[in-house]
């Protein structure tokens, strides 16, 4: 089995508005050495594949499909083996 | 004119759009479930606002694969008229049926309050019946509706006329302060390059009688109205 551990964020071209929110309170709880914040998603895919090269490319096809939306947003996973 | 309203899990303003085109308009008008495969003998389709899927993963997300939308899909086509409100517009840009993306209001904020709409092209199904200059006050009701294109797209959206709409303040002006939820060059509405598909944040089905506080949405049916009755000469 294969978990698929995969992050999603905005694009860099796009604005933010959570992360800079978040990191406007960071700044007001003292937190001085904040350069930027992102906010993102965090999916987790359990898999009944050991394939690693087949989960690769199940995942891939998975979030162009449904899971990110391109326009504005990028994606990487990693595969772990459970 | 038929029109047939596409009720998803989770619409909700699947019933005022039903009320404006039956009550207020005086046009046949049914309720399409999303289960349906077939939207055949309709003039024009309405997605309606709401949150479809609860708006999980992003709004439209789901919905988009509803079996429905294969049949709306094909028969945007082939030339159909096709009007997605609020949810119903987040839906028709993750199917690929419109350009652009829409996401978090830059505010953060969820917004509900009447907008001034600057109309930026007269020569569509959804404004040929506008009288030129003039504002229309429709409300809006989103969160979701920082609608994003890259400068690329922007460029080709302007050369091509398919920008509609635009948020403007009460002057017609198109400044920041009137940009309720941060999208790209105050744009509340966009069509598709045929411009028979048309996708707005605004809601002209909630502007339909001068009780509600403006009529105005009238005009964008009074154009669906004069552009159909054309076609048919």
């Amino acid at each position: 089995m294969l978990i698929a551990q995969i992050k999603v964020l905005l694009k860099e071209s796009v604005l933010d508005p959570q992360g800079q929110a978040v990191e406007k309170a960071l700044g007001t709880l003292g937190y001085n050495n904040i350069e930027k914040v992102r906010v993102g998603k965090y999916l987790e895919i359990m898999l009944a594949e050991n394939n690693r090269e087949a989960a690769n490319k199940q995942v891939r096809e998975m979030c162009e499909r449904l899971l990110i939306n391109a326009v504005i947003e990028d994606y990487t996973f990693t595969l772990v083996e459970v | 004119m038929k029109f047939g309203v596409v009720v998803f899990p989770g619409s909700n303003g699947d019933i005022d759009a039903y009320h404006f085109i039956k009550d207020v308009l005086a046009q046949p008008v049914d309720h399409i479930w999303h289960q349906e495969e077939s939207v055949a003998g309709y003039d024009c389709l309405i997605l309606p606002g709401g949150s479809s899927y609860g708006d999980y993963l992003r709004c439209g997300a789901i919905a988009r694969f509803s079996p429905v939308m294969k049949a709306v899909k094909d028969f945007a086509l082939r030339g159909g008229l096709v009007v997605g409100i609020g949810n119903g517009f987040q839906i028709l840009v993750e199917a690929g049926l419109l350009p652009g993306a829409l996401y978090r209001n830059a505010n953060l904020q969820f917004r509900c309050r009447f907008t001034y709409l600057k109309v930026e092209n007269y020569h569509t199904p959804f404004t040929v019946a506008i009288e030129h200059g003039r504002l229309l006050k429709i409300p809006i009701a989103h969160g979701e509706g920082n609608y994003y294109v890259d400068e690329d797209t922007l460029q080709r959206l302007k050369a091509k006329g398919q920008i509609i709409f635009r948020y403007a303040d009460e002057q017609g002006e198109i400044t920041a302060a009137a940009n309720p939820d941060g999208s790209v060059f105050n744009i509340a509405g966009v069509c598709n390059e045929n411009k028979n598909v048309l996708g707005m944040m605004p809601h002209p089905e909630r502007a339909g009688e001068i009780i509600l506080g403006s009529d105005d949405g009238k005009m964008i049916f009074d154009s669906l109205f004069k552009h159909w009755e054309g076609s048919r000469l």
